[in-house]
């Protein structure tokens, strides 16, 4: 029998804001235990929660984004559990009301090679909340210690529907929110800093059954790799099971990453009952339409769009769109170049996912601080346009110039004496040196063998010291032998 | 001269102003007053001697510069032991929080400070304000001044207590369901439960979130009048604070003097009167305000009858929310002896050592009406009656301008009389948990006395016009003298 998996995603978010959702303490990450903190993030006796604006910026934004609905009204209410990383033991939190519902998430799967975009598919969600984040217990030997900092941090929560089918779906799903939430600045989604989190809920079904298998929830899944090598493993061990007869009990499932495998945290529980009713603590927020639009307004072009884009308007390869896009800063930067000539975006494109990206990385820089910009790389490739001086002379002598002093191209070329000092004329006079020194390739071009020329390329370049152009010389050869 | 501790605060304020008295001897007084009388009434959980008399002193100097800020300065006032002042024990009389001392002021307590206020004590109260008797305290039972074997009635019982035996100018109370005024009417006081939203709960140790105000407990009308402008106001950090603006309040009590008032009867409250031993006096006060030429007609609230129900499941809910960030972890006691590999044994042992018997039996209810099954029976149907008695109001409110009931069944009880009877215990709170059910102001007035105990009348107004419903108090008290009336102690 074959069978087929089903996945959910819970996927938690914390929205980047100055202060914390309930309160206007700062928020932040890496700092010393418990500082923080004020009588709302305690939970002290008489502290009242009060609305972050700029939470419901995020997430409003984030819904917008995703294509969700975001209804004229949502409401806040508790969720009442004990856990000492919660301060009031309760959480507040969005039940039957959120702030956002339904919403899908367009994902790219990988292609056959790295130059070939995959299949794009779209993924449904059920809705997305809002929630205050909870402090992080760090247990020792002898007692556990609890840091609140954390707690009250803005968290959204998107939970997708069942309707993804593999590890790879999941991980193009993460990858995709993440891309959206970095390009509307709601979020950084660094997982090492605990900023994008997700629990996995994964079934089983022989391929055909309309019902779902009995889920486990996966937990501990602390990058998108690990969702992905998580989701995949318990896939495989659910089929297992079942193929040998035995039935799936409903758990909780931890990923250990460095064992690569999961493991059983606990069997189903009596049934939570969080014991939710509306936080009297807060009032209801009404969304109007001039809201939505302003934040509708600030969304700027997300990354699959501005991928059809550029495999459209500037005819990129995927192999490049496939670097620029994912990252928002760079794709701009290369279009405030390549907009102001379309038919260099190919070369420009080159420059900039090669070049620029590899002395980025060698520098130890990122792009905001780097001394080249799009104008003079577009200057750069330019003069190669034009046969100033040949590509790989650009690539390999200009540009590294240019990224360490922020020079123009025509000042690298200028100091570094990079211009030929010889002119068209005195090229044809090299050609026709050289055809007449080599008159066996030159019969075999004659004969019919188009590649014999190339053997007549090294003397010229020789006889020019190299700096010939090299797709004149090709030119001027032909052009003299026929 | 009529002793100084029993003088109005308004009085004091002249004398303050005039330079007749200094803070500092006025705070003295208190101190003395209260190191005199409070063995016996044991309204204070605690006092600082120092603190007060540091905080009089500073308010002499200002006056000296010709900076004293207001009606208030120099003045002592009671703060209910659930309201947090930075520096000082807030305990909301609980072992929980016995050791638990504020790192920041309430909302109404800064305002106090900025209007140079001098902050004197910390007043009894049943547990997290749960009662109506002060019986609940885990730390004392406060007698009445009036008669120290009967209850103070609850659960703002050490404020209503201490302003009555001269322990205080006048005090802050806390009222959920009738906190503020049937302590006040059992200590013949003045109590007043402004509309929800005048006053921010920033500060003020959460019971019942959707139902608690803050307000003054004080010895004539004025003075409530006074208090009450002092600490209203809009705050920013309360999401339920009303955005209005505070009326001057003491001024409004001479405009609207010998207003003729359209004032109701509900009659449901009025059905067993026979039967209610505080009724004498209330109907002689509604026989004074138809000899001013007031307008006095009968109105219905139909939904009477299930205000105590709704009122305990509403209550009881949120408490039990409220009251779960006490759980040995943080601030609170933490039990000694518990299984450390399991922090759900923390909680049993801390929340068992650390909350009393009421406290408890509320957690219990309220987790009860809110657990899924139950929650619909119980929670949802109870805010859909709390709609019901808030419109019963409403509709009132287009024929009167306010209502008169008494404040309590009765004068206070004895002690020990109903602390086994829970259920005759929160019967107590009849006529006055409606107000907070539908949100609107309440205050209850010295009226008379049954067996030589205190009555109160208590006085409903309509939504954000406590300035009337004063006015109609102002009328009455102007007419009698029962706010000059002390007890012997």
């Amino acid at each position: 029998m074959e069978y087929e998996a089903v996945i959910g995603l819970e996927v938690h978010v914390q929205i980047k804001a100055e202060s914390k959702i309930f309160s206007r303490v700062r928020a932040g990450y890496g700092h010393e235990p418990n500082t923080l903190v004020d009588p709302v993030v305690m939970g002290l006796p008489g502290a009242l929660p009060v609305m972050n604006k700029a939470a419901l910026d995020g997430i409003i934004k984030a819904g917008l984004a995703l294509n969700c609905t975001i209804p004229d009204y949502c409401k806040w209410d508790r969720k009442n559990y004990f856990y000492p990383d919660s301060p009031n033991n309760y959480q507040i939190t969005q039940y039957d009301q959120p702030i956002c519902d339904g919403g899908s998430v367009e994902i790219e799967m990988p292609g056959h090679n790295r130059g070939e975009m995959g299949e794009h598919k779209e993924i449904k969600l059920t809705r997305i909340h809002l929630e205050n984040d909870v402090g992080k217990l760090n247990h020792f030997s002898e007692d556990s210690l609890v840091d609140y900092n954390r707690a009250f941090t803005s968290l959204m929560e998107i939970v997708s529907e069942p309707d993804m089918h593999s590890g790879e779906e999941a991980f193009a799903f993460l990858t995709a929110i993440r891309q959206t939430m970095i390009y509307c600045g709601i979020s950084d989604c660094d997982m090492e800093k605990g900023q994008m989190r997700a629990d996995a809920n994964i079934s089983v079904r022989p391929v055909g059954q309309k019902e779902l298998g009995q889920k486990i929830e996966l937990k501990n899944l602390n990058s998108i790799t690990g969702v992905k090598n998580g989701i995949e493993y318990e896939i495989k061990r659910q089929t297992r099971e079942l193929k040998k007869g035995n039935t799936i009990k409903q758990a909780t499932w931890r990923w250990n990453a460095e064992l690569g495998q999961t493991e059983m945290m606990r069997e189903k529980e009596d049934a939570h009952d969080y014991r939710y009713f509306p936080d009297p603590d807060l009032m209801p927020v009404k969304i109007d339409d001039e809201w939505r639009n302003r934040l509708r307004d600030e969304i700027p072009e997300l990354p699959w769009n501005k991928q059809r884009r550029f495999l459209e308007e500037y005819s990129l390869p995927y192999s490049i769109t496939s670097v620029l896009v994912p990252d928002r800063e760079l794709s701009d930067w290369f279009e405030s170049a390549a907009k102001q000539s379309p038919k260099s975006a190919q070369a420009i494109g080159n420059l900039v996912v090669n070049d620029l990206l590899r002395e980025l990385g060698e520098a130890g820089q990122v792009l905001r601080d780097c001394k080249i910009t799009p104008d003079s790389l577009l200057g750069l490739v330019q003069v190669v346009e034009k046969g100033t001086i040949p590509k790989n002379v650009a690539n390999k002598d200009v540009f590294p110039e240019m990224f360490k002093s922020g020079e123009t191209a025509e000042q690298v070329i200028e100091r570094k004496g990079l211009k030929p000092d010889f002119d068209e004329d005195q090229v044809k006079v090299w050609c026709q040196e050289a055809i007449d020194e080599n008159p066996k390739p030159v019969q075999n071009y004659k004969d019919g063998n188009e590649k014999a020329l190339n053997a007549l390329l090294g003397p010229v370049m020789k006889k020019s010291r190299g700096k010939a152009n090299p797709q004149l010389v090709n030119k001027l050869i032909r052009e003299l032998i026929d | 001269m009529q002793d100084i501790f029993y003088k109005s605060a308004s009085e004091l304020s002249e004398l303050l102003e005039k330079k007749e008295l200094s803070s500092v001897e006025l705070t003295k007084a208190m101190i003395e007053r209260t190191k005199s009388v409070d063995e016996k009434v044991a309204a204070f959980n605690s006092f600082d001697e120092a603190d007060a008399l540091a905080q009089a002193e500073s308010s002499d100097a200002r006056r000296a510069a010709g900076e004293a800020k207001g009606a208030l300065d120099g003045i002592p006032v009671g703060i209910k032991d659930n309201m947090a002042v930075y520096g000082q024990p807030l305990t909301c009389s609980s072992k929980m929080l016995e050791k638990f001392v504020s790192p920041y002021d309430a909302t109404s307590i800064e305002k106090l400070k900025t209007q140079g206020a001098v902050l004197w004590g910390r007043l009894n109260l049943d547990e997290y304000a749960m009662g109506s008797s002060c019986e609940n305290s885990a730390f004392k039972s406060t007698s009445n001044p009036w008669n120290l074997d009967c209850v103070p009635g609850g659960s703002s019982g050490g404020s209503a207590a201490a302003v009555a035996a001269g322990e205080a100018v006048f005090a802050l109370g806390s009222d959920t369901g009738g906190s503020i005024r049937q302590p006040a009417a059992h200590c013949g006081i003045v109590g007043v439960k402004p509309t929800y939203g005048r006053v921010s709960r920033f500060g003020l140790a959460a019971f019942a979130s959707s139902l608690d105000q803050i307000g003054p407990m004080t010895r004539n009308v004025k003075d409530a009048a006074m208090l009450l402008q002092a600490i209203s106001c809009h705050d920013e950090r309360d999401s339920t604070s009303y955005k209005i603006s505070t009326p001057d309040f003491v001024k409004a009590l001479e405009d609207q003097r010998g207003h003729k008032w359209t004032l109701g009867l509900p009659k449901e409250y009025f059905a067993n009167a026979e039967s209610t031993p505080a009724m004498e006096p209330v109907l002689k006060a509604i026989e004074f305000y138809k000899s001013l030429g007031c307008e006095i007609k009968e109105v219905s609230l139909p939904h009477t009858d299930y205000a105590v129900a709704t009122y305990y499941i509403i209550a009881t809910a949120e408490a039990s929310s409220n009251l779960a960030r006490y759980d040995g972890i943080r601030y609170t006691h933490r039990a000694e002896k518990f299984d450390a590999k399991d922090s759900v044994d923390i909680y049993c042992q801390s929340r068992a050592e650390g909350f009393g018997e009421e406290v408890k039996r509320r957690i219990i209810l309220g987790t009860y009406v809110l657990s899924s099954g139950y929650y619909d029976a119980y929670y949802l149907k109870a805010q859909k009656v709390r709609t019901l008695i808030r419109q019963d109001f409403e509709n009132a409110f287009k024929e009167v301008d306010a209502l008169l009931t008494p404040t309590s069944p009765t004068p206070a009880f004895k002690k020990g009389e109903k602390a086994s009877d829970p259920l005759s215990m929160y019967l107590s709170d009849i006529y006055t948990i409606s107000a907070n059910l539908a949100g609107v102001p309440g205050m209850s007035l010295p009226c008379g006395y049954s067996d030589g105990l205190p009555v109160g009348l208590q006085i409903l107004g309509k939504p954000f016009k406590e300035d009337e419903m004063l006015s109609i108090a102002n009328e009455f008290e102007a007419a009698h003298e029962f706010k000059d009336q002390h007890p012997s102690l």
